[in-house]
This record gives C-alpha cells, sequence and structure tokens, in this order.
C-alpha cells in the first residue's frame, strides 16, 4: 500500500519540511534536502514489506538505517541544532500518518493499529538518528581536540642552536607527550643544544605537571640538550614550594629573556650595543 | 590498579603465538611486535615504549622461567585499536606482587625497574600469578594512547 | 659469536652500535669496551646508539656500567645520538641514566669529550661552558 503512495508521500513530507519555521535554507539548498528525502523515502517504501515491518533488526532495514545515519551525521557536520535534525525524521512521520488516514477512513480500528506500527517503527528510527547525529558531533569535537593539541605546541627557532617552546593553557599527560615529542624530534632536526621551555602562559603546576616538565627535561637531557625552563611566575613558584616539588636539577629562569641571556652565555655568544650604526 | 572491566569490552581481531624458549626468540618476537604494531598505525614513540615492555617481559620469563609463550593479538575497543601481549610462563611464580610491583624491588640482580616500569610504558597491565604454577602478564598499548 | 667493533681513534675510542642489542652481545661489549680501555689507557669512550631504537632496563644497565667502569680506569664516557622515542621510554621505565655524559652527535660529543680531558675534574661550572650537557 505504501508503494503506491511514494509520490504522496514524500511531496507531503517536502510540505511539511518547507512549511517548517525553522528551515534552515542557509545550511541546506531545497534541492539538496528533497534529493535527501527522495532516497530515504525510496529506501524507506522499498525495502518495507509485512514482514520486516516491526522488526528494525532485519536486514532489510539496514539500508535505511544507512541513509538516516549517512544524513545525521552529514548533519552534525554542517551545524545543524539536534532540533532541526529531530525534525526532519519527525516531519516525515507526520506525512506517513498523514497519508494513512487520507487512505484508511472507513476503519477507525485498523487505522489505530497501522498507525501504532508506523509510530514504533518512526520512534526507532529517530533514536537511530540521534544516536548518529551523537557520534557525528563527537567525531568533530575529537578532530577539534586533535588540531588544538598540534597547534598549542609550536617549536621556534631563537637562534642558531637554541629552541623555544611557549607553553599555554593546561599541561596535562596527553599534551606533555605532544610537547615532549615535538620538542626533542626538533632537537634532532636542527642539531640545537639548547631547548626553552616557557610556561608564562600555564595557568597552575601541581605535581604532576612538574612531574610532566620533569621529565621533558630529562629526556632532553639523555638526547644530549639541555633543557632551561622560563616563565616562572611567583605564585607558581609559590606553589612549586609548597607542594615540596624538588626542581633543583633543572635550570629555572623568570623569564624567557633571562633563559636568552643565559643561553646565550653557554654557548660562548654576547650581544652587545653597537656605539655607531655602520652605514 | 587493574583495568579488568574495560579489559572485557575489548575486541580480538587478530592472533600470534610465539615460543619463547632462547635469547634470540626475543629478537624475533620484537620484530613480530613491530610488524603488528605498524600494521595499525601506532606512532613511534608507542612503538617504541610497547616494544620496549615487551623486551622487558620476555626477559623476566627467560631469566625466572625458562622461557615461556607470548600472544599477540590486534585489539579494538571499536573506537581505536591497540596491540596486546599476554606472557605465560609455567615458571615458579612471584610469592608477592604487590613488591615484585614497586620499584626498585628484584630477586634476581637487576635494576628493579622491570615491572613497575614495564606498567609505565603501556595502557593496561595486569598480572596473575600463582606460587609454583606460573605467572601471566597481560599489557595492552593503545595506537594513539 | 657476534661482536660490536671498537675502533681507536686517538686517545679515544669509539662504539657504533648498528644493530638491536640483545642481552649476551651487550654483556660482551661492556667487557671488551673495559678490556679495551685499560689496554689503550684511553681517555674517553665515545658510544654512538644513533642506530639503536630499542633500549631497556638491562641496555641502559649496561651503558651505565660502561661510564661506571671507564670512571674507574679514567675514562670519560660519552653517549651520543639517542633517538627521541628512546629517550623518553628510559625516563618512563624509570631510568635516567645518571652520571652518563650525552651528546647529540658525533662531532658534538667529541667536543665535549675534547673539553672534559682538557680541563679534568671539573664539575658543575665547566658544564655551564660546554655546548653540551650532562644528564644528571
Amino acid at each position: 500500500m505504501l508503494q503506491k503512495k511514494k509520490k504522496s508521500i514524500l511531496e507531503l513530507w517536502m510540505k511539511n519540511q518547507l512549511s517548517d519555521e525553522g528551515l534552515r535554507e542557509d545550511l541546506i539548498s531545497n534541492e539538496e534536502l528533497r534529493s535527501q528525502s527522495d532516497e530515504l523515502v525510496t529506501a524507506l517504501v522499498g525495502n518495507l514489506s509485512a514482514e520486516n515491518f516491526s522488526d528494525l533488526n532485519s536486514d532489510e532495514w539496514s539500508p535505511v538505517i544507512e541513509i538516516l545515519g549517512g544524513i545525521a551525521i552529514t548533519r552534525a557536520r554542517q551545524g545543524f541544532s539536534p532540533r532541526e535534525t529531530g525534525n526532519f525524521v519527525f516531519s516525515l512521520k507526520e506525512a506517513l500518518l498523514q497519508v494513512l488516514q487520507d487512505e484508511i477512513k472507513t476503519d477507525p480500528m485498523m487505522l489505530f493499529q497501522e498507525s501504532m506500527k508506523i509510530s514504533r517503527i518512526m520512534d526507532n528510527l529517530s533514536v537511530v538518528t540521534f544516536e548518529t547525529f551523537i557520534k557525528g558531533r563527537e567525531e568533530v569535537i575529537l578532530r577539534q581536540t586533535d588540531e588544538i593539541t598540534e597547534i598549542s605546541t609550536p617549536v621556534i627557532r631563537v637562534w642558531t642552536g637554541i629552541l623555544a617552546l611557549p607553553i599555554i593553557g593546561t599541561l596535562d599527560s596527553a599534551r606533555t607527550q605532544v610537547v615532549m615529542e615535538n620538542l626533542l624530534q626538533e632537537i634532532v632536526e636542527t642539531g640545537s643544544s639548547i631547548a626553552i621551555l616557557d610556561i608564562s602562559g600555564v595557568p597552575a603546576v601541581d605535581s604532576l605537571v612538574a612531574q610532566h616538565l620533569i621529565k621533558t627535561v630529562s629526556a632532553t637531557r639523555l638526547m644530549g640538550a639541555e633543557c632551561i625552563i622560563s616563565g616562572i611566575r611567583p605564585e607558581i613558584a609559590q606553589t612549586v614550594v609548597h607542594l615540596g616539588i624538588d626542581l633543583s636539577n633543572i635550570i629555572t629562569k623568570a623569564t624567557l629573556a633571562s633563559a636568552l641571556a643565559y643561553a646565550f652565555q653557554v654557548m660562548r655568544l654576547e650581544v652587545r650595543k653597537v656605539n655607531s650604526i655602520q652605514k | 590498579m587493574t583495568t579488568k572491566t574495560s579489559l572485557l569490552m575489548i575486541l580480538s581481531l587478530s592472533k600470534d603465538n610465539i615460543q619463547i624458549v632462547r635469547e634470540q626468540d626475543s629478537v624475533f618476537l620484537k620484530n613480530r611486535v613491530k610488524e603488528v604494531a605498524v600494521k595499525i598505525k601506532m606512532g613511534l614513540v608507542n612503538q617504541t615504549r610497547l616494544i620496549t615492555a615487551a623486551s622487558e617481559l620476555v626477559r623476566n620469563m627467560l631469566r625466572y622461567a625458562n622461557g615461556g609463550n607470548c600472544l599477540i593479538e590486534i585489539v579494538s575497543s571499536g573506537k581505536i585499536n591497540g596491540v596486546r601481549l599476554t606472557f605465560s610462563d609455567k615458571g615458579p611464580g612471584i610469592p608477592d606482587i604487590t613488591a615484585a610491583m614497586r620499584d626498585g624491588f628484584s630477586t634476581g640482580k637487576s635494576l628493579g625497574l622491570g615491572l613497575p616500569g614495564t606498567k609505565r610504558l603501556v595502557n593496561e597491565f595486569e598480572i596473575k600469578s600463582k606460587v609454583g604454577e606460573g605467572t601471566q602478564v597481560t599489557i595492552l598499548k593503545w595506537a594513539n594512547g | 659469536m657476534d661482536r660490536i667493533p671498537i675502533l681507536r681513534m686517538g686517545a679515544f675510542l669509539l662504539v657504533t652500535i648498528q644493530v638491536d642489542l640483545y642481552d649476551r652481545l651487550a654483556l660482551t661489549l661492556e667487557s671488551d669496551l673495559v678490556q679495551m680501555v685499560n689496554k689503550t689507557g684511553a681517555k674517553g669512550v665515545l658510544i654512538d646508539i644513533s642506530a639503536v631504537s630499542i633500549v631497556d632496563s638491562f641496555m641502559g644497565r649496561i651503558i651505565g656500567n660502561i661510564a661506571s667502569m671507564s670512571r674507574i680506569l679514567d675514562a670519560a664516557t660519552v653517549v651520543v645520538g639517542m633517538q627521541p622515542a628512546v629517550a623518553i621510554t628510559l625516563i618512563e621505565l624509570g631510568l635516567p641514566l645518571k652520571g652518563v655524559h650525552t651528546a647529540l652527535d658525533m662531532e658534538k660529543g667529541m667536543n665535549l669529550l675534547k673539553s672534559m680531558i682538557h680541563i679534568p675534574q671539573e664539575d658543575d661550572d665547566q658544564d655551564l661552558t660546554t655546548d653540551d650537557s650532562i644528564a644528571e
């Protein structure tokens, strides 16, 4: 029965969707919306039969779920809100029920039964949609986290043989791994013998962060370079001492400038003021 | 200390069994572990951690139990893949596991970093031992862990 | 049996480890090296581990042993070219190789050795004026 009505279902659904005030024309064009809807209805109607109707786990349903999942994930990436994505499926349910109503006018009992079936199946599909939508959003978040970690750990060559690595934000285990790996790799590539780890942008140093810093310094030394920690604010010095963290084996400087001055001294370099500008 | 709940949800994708009898077998094992780690696109540093951990455990097995068996598995948690190694021996067993897991503890002539150090290198570490029957150590390293 | 070759260059001994070591090979290297230091009266030992991808606690101990034994025989040891992944793993394992001198590459290691031999018995102050560092 539904097969025959495919066209009218689609039309009705499109009408429902288009009349929705929250339609996001900025994110998706009408044609695109129509083709998405068409694809879904075709799959839905094409794979339906009386036997599998109530069993969402049967194989015939998998193409429908696949298409719906694909749409949900795309929408999550495009920045649709959960409500907008939900309405996409809910309006289909409405359209289906409407068609059903037009068809079975005479038998209220049958109409009720069929409506229940449609309701159940569409509710299940909505749950699937939401699950996939959330999964899509999670993927976006994960990718952004990775990007932030990458961006936030630049290794800068401040001088031949001297590297600086300004750390901004909280230093947790995962971040330390990235910082350490980037720094050590850069040391090998540039043959630098001094690395300055500037922590002016780190909000707090607890024993765990301190441990991470000590680890980085020790690994640098094992490779044959020296690591200086700079940008230690007074309150950080206070916490470090209060927590009883021993940083005595590490060269620490208050500012990046003094760390650089120290690095120059180690490399037997001198910065001098020139009396007259040579032309 | 051990995370048993998460171990249960993990799916095994491939299995490979290696007998450890002589010292040279450890070289073979390390190469196999490396191959598997490369296959699941594990980063270089994590590969190094995993192989070093395997190296420690193989040495323990050879030294205290005259060898044993190592099962190499590629596992999946659904989101990411990892390598799981299970070292089983029929050696004398460890009477006091808590002590053995402490830094600096050693019954043999070593630094006593083997077990606790190994634990620091991997994501999951589980040790079971019965005196007189043998020891089983399971370690797991995720591709991006 | 396999052996790691030890080269003599002036007052220094050079060792380049090109293969992944297994325990017996490392032990042989330890005894060979100490014998050589004694026989040649070398003042410095340079060990290049840039091709080594795995250093576990046993290998780490051997490196530490070589450094300590050479020191007793009045020779300094510098380990050069450690891979980043190896350095990170060693630290996590709990082996910072205290007392072993390190340098980024052969050339820097050689300079470090020379500076240590020209001005012997120097402590912290001297470290500040060398290009390379000491893992402590």
